[in-house]
């Protein structure tokens, strides 16, 4: 079976590498920055006008968003504005053995601050534990909820969402 | 089964409580809610039995379009239940087949 | 009999801004939607839109919903609910019924905004009760707000299947799988990527053998298709499901169209048999207008904007505004067209529409 976010929903390693909303590796190691997953070009730009400093930019209507990693400082008022559900601030400086992985969340119930939980990769895999630093629940966010969790820093390429069975109970 | 709290549409505010009378037994429904809304709230599926295999059927596209959710209402049969709004009192009956008009 | 300038026939994002645009021209117009509330699919479509700040990006379905309301009401338009139009006749007369009571309206122009229907997909227990349309099942839990199932199989990956399946696991049901039969994914990576995260298996080349169960959908049985969408023996998988999902596309819903007499054209792109129409969104036959899903399966967005360029041309054509003024929002709203109909998922639907419009010039 093909690869790609066209056949299966995933974004391939050729994706991955080549989609210009990523970061560049070293970007990643310096600090919090958003990582915007969008591989196919939709006519859709909120993402362009969410951003205070300029970090996300399209070079005509519609192409795909670019994020510029010096412009950007992982601030993450992105992420509730993407349609798509498609962008994460990643910071793998919150400590030496940790990162923190930060996505947009649409479901009931709403994680609380301190739950231990599983967090899976891009396939609903979990993969390892996590567990919840942060909730975003902005009324401007429009019920968005905005999740940040700990997770082991050899993860944080990986994770970008939690398994909704660990916290239900 | 409602769905009582949902992320993004908040708690259900439902409105008016009204009763309503589906095949002899009542029901509890919110004024002004599709009839289907109601019955499928109270967990009916099957709203008719078609003419020639006594077979059930129940909702298929919901706008009132496809006529598979109609039901005898009133007296009345061949309504739309997913576009016709509950009334108090309201009595319902599942449709057998093409349903009988009496003009009276 | 009735008589008025401009009679809009459904009140989706399509005819409600249509009613809007030829309004504020100053036209007298009557909009009619059989429901007891007008806003067609917008009501249930609880995700934010995409688009620019001009589609309204970023702002949820309901929202732009209840905005293109308000519009309606401020702007004078006559608004017939709970009335179905079940007929068109000679000289641009409807014919109306509402509560079991039937009368007619005569207007110079009208526009039809009726929208699109789901297909319906024939397969061994089809007509069970919990097997529904996608956007039923979406209808259900959005808008009427009860559940139509614990646990979902969704036929079909365009983009109704991939949203109303998210939209049935926020509403706290299960979804077992999205089956698609085409070899890739139908609708936008975001969606589908939304429902992997979740543990969603999307199987490409995949469709639905059969749906059983006494009396109500149990189960169901999926199996594998080759190259040339055959089914694979031995390759049946059975899954215990109450609700099937078919999302496998929309078609025009132009009865009405067909009644007066329009040309049609077969684009599949559009979703099957199309009014043909013009640059101004009029009809073979003249004082008939189209947009929104009925003129094409599109989106919300393209519908808006078809509407507002029929209701600018409605009402200029019976001058209710002046050339310059016409051609300066047609070219407008024709360069939002075009942003929103570009793309890989977009130009599609540019190249068959251009090719209805040649088919109008002949």
């Amino acid at each position: 079976m093909k690869a790609g976010v066209a056949f299966t929903g995933v974004p391939s390693k050729e994706e991955l590498k080549n989609a210009p909303g990523i970061p560049s590796r070293e970007r990643l190691e310096k600090g919090p920055v958003a990582v915007v997953e969008c591989f196919q070009v939709i006519p859709c730009n909120p993402c362009m006008s969410a951003c205070p400093f300029g970090a996300i930019s399209m070079k005509e209507f519609p192409s795909l968003p670019h994020l510029d990693g010096e412009k950007c400082i992982g601030c993450g008022l992105c992420i509730p504005a993407c349609p798509g559900l498609a962008i994460f601030v990643i910071d793998k400086t919150c400590s030496h053995s940790e990162a923190l992985i930060s996505f947009p969340y649409e479901f009931l119930p709403i994680p609380e601050v301190g739950m231990e939980v599983d967090a899976v990769n891009r396939n609903g895999e979990v993969v390892t534990r996590g567990k919840v630093v942060r909730i975003k629940n902005d009324r401007r966010n429009d019920h968005t909820v905005v999740v940040t969790i700990s997770v082991p820093k050899e993860w944080a390429d990986e994770v970008r969402f939690i398994s909704m069975k660990s916290i239900k109970g | 089964m409602r769905i009582l709290d949902h992320p993004i549409l908040g708690r259900l505010e439902g409105g008016k409580k009204v009763r309503i009378e589906v095949d002899g037994k009542d029901i509890e429904a919110f004024e002004g809610e599709p009839i289907a809304s109601a019955l499928v709230a109270a967990g009916i599926r099957a709203f008719r039995k078609t003419a020639k295999r006594d077979e059930p059927r129940g909702i298929y596209c919901a706008i009132g379009l496809c006529t598979d959710c109609v039901m005898v209402v009133d007296g009345v049969p061949n309504v739309r239940t997913c576009i016709t709004p509950v009334k108090d009192g309201m009595k319902i009956k599942t449709q057998v087949g093409r349903g009988e008009y009496s003009w009276k | 009999m009735e008589i008025t300038e401009i009679a809009v026939v459904g009140g989706g994002p399509a005819g409600l801004s249509a009613s809007i645009e030829a309004a504020r021209a100053g036209a007298k117009v009557v909009l009619i939607d059989e429901n007891a509330r007008p806003g067609g699919q917008l009501f249930k479509q609880i995700h934010k839109f995409f688009g620019s700040k001009e589609h309204y990006s970023g702002i949820r379905g309901y929202d732009i919903g209840r905005r293109l309301l308000n519009e309606a009401e401020e702007c004078g338009a006559r608004v017939l609910l709970n009335t179905a139009v079940y007929g068109i006749f000679d000289g641009n007369v409807l014919g109306l019924v509402s509560e079991n009571r039937s009368s007619f309206l005569k207007a110079e122009n009208i526009i039809l905004a009726t929208g699109a229907s789901e297909n319906p997909l024939a397969f061994p227990g089809w007509t069970l009760p919990g097997v529904m349309g996608a956007g039923a099942a979406q209808t259900m839990i959005n808008v009427w707000r009860v559940l139509p199932g614990n646990r979902a199989l969704i036929v079909g990956s365009g983009n109704v299947g991939l949203i109303v399946a998210y939209q049935i696991l926020q509403a706290g049901a299960s979804v077992a799988a999205i089956v698609e039969a085409a070899p890739r994914i139908g609708g936008y990576g975001v969606h589908a990527a939304k429902i992997r995260r979740m543990g969603i298996p999307i199987l490409v080349s995949h469709t639905v053998k059969e749906a059983f169960g006494d009396g109500k959908v149990e189960g169901a049985t999926i199996v594998q298709l080759d190259e040339e969408w055959k089914p694979i023996p031995g390759t049946e998988s059975t899954m215990e499901v109450d609700l099937i999902c078919v999302a496998v596309g929309l078609e025009p819903r132009s009865e009405l169209a067909w009644l007066a007499g329009c040309d049609f054209a077969y684009i599949p792109q559009l979703g099957g048999l199309t009014p043909i129409h013009d640059e101004n969104m009029e009809t073979s036959v003249p004082g008939l207008f189209v947009a929104g899903d009925v003129a094409g399966v599109e989106e919300a967005s393209t519908a808006m904007e078809e509407g507002r360029l029929a209701g600018i041309a409605a009402a200029r054509d019976l001058g209710y505004m002046d050339g310059g003024k016409f051609e300066k929002m047609k070219l407008d709203i024709n360069q939002r067209l075009r942003a929103l109909r570009s793309g890989p998922f977009g130009s599609p639907r540019f190249e068959a529409k251009q090719r209805l419009l040649g088919m109008g010039r002949r």
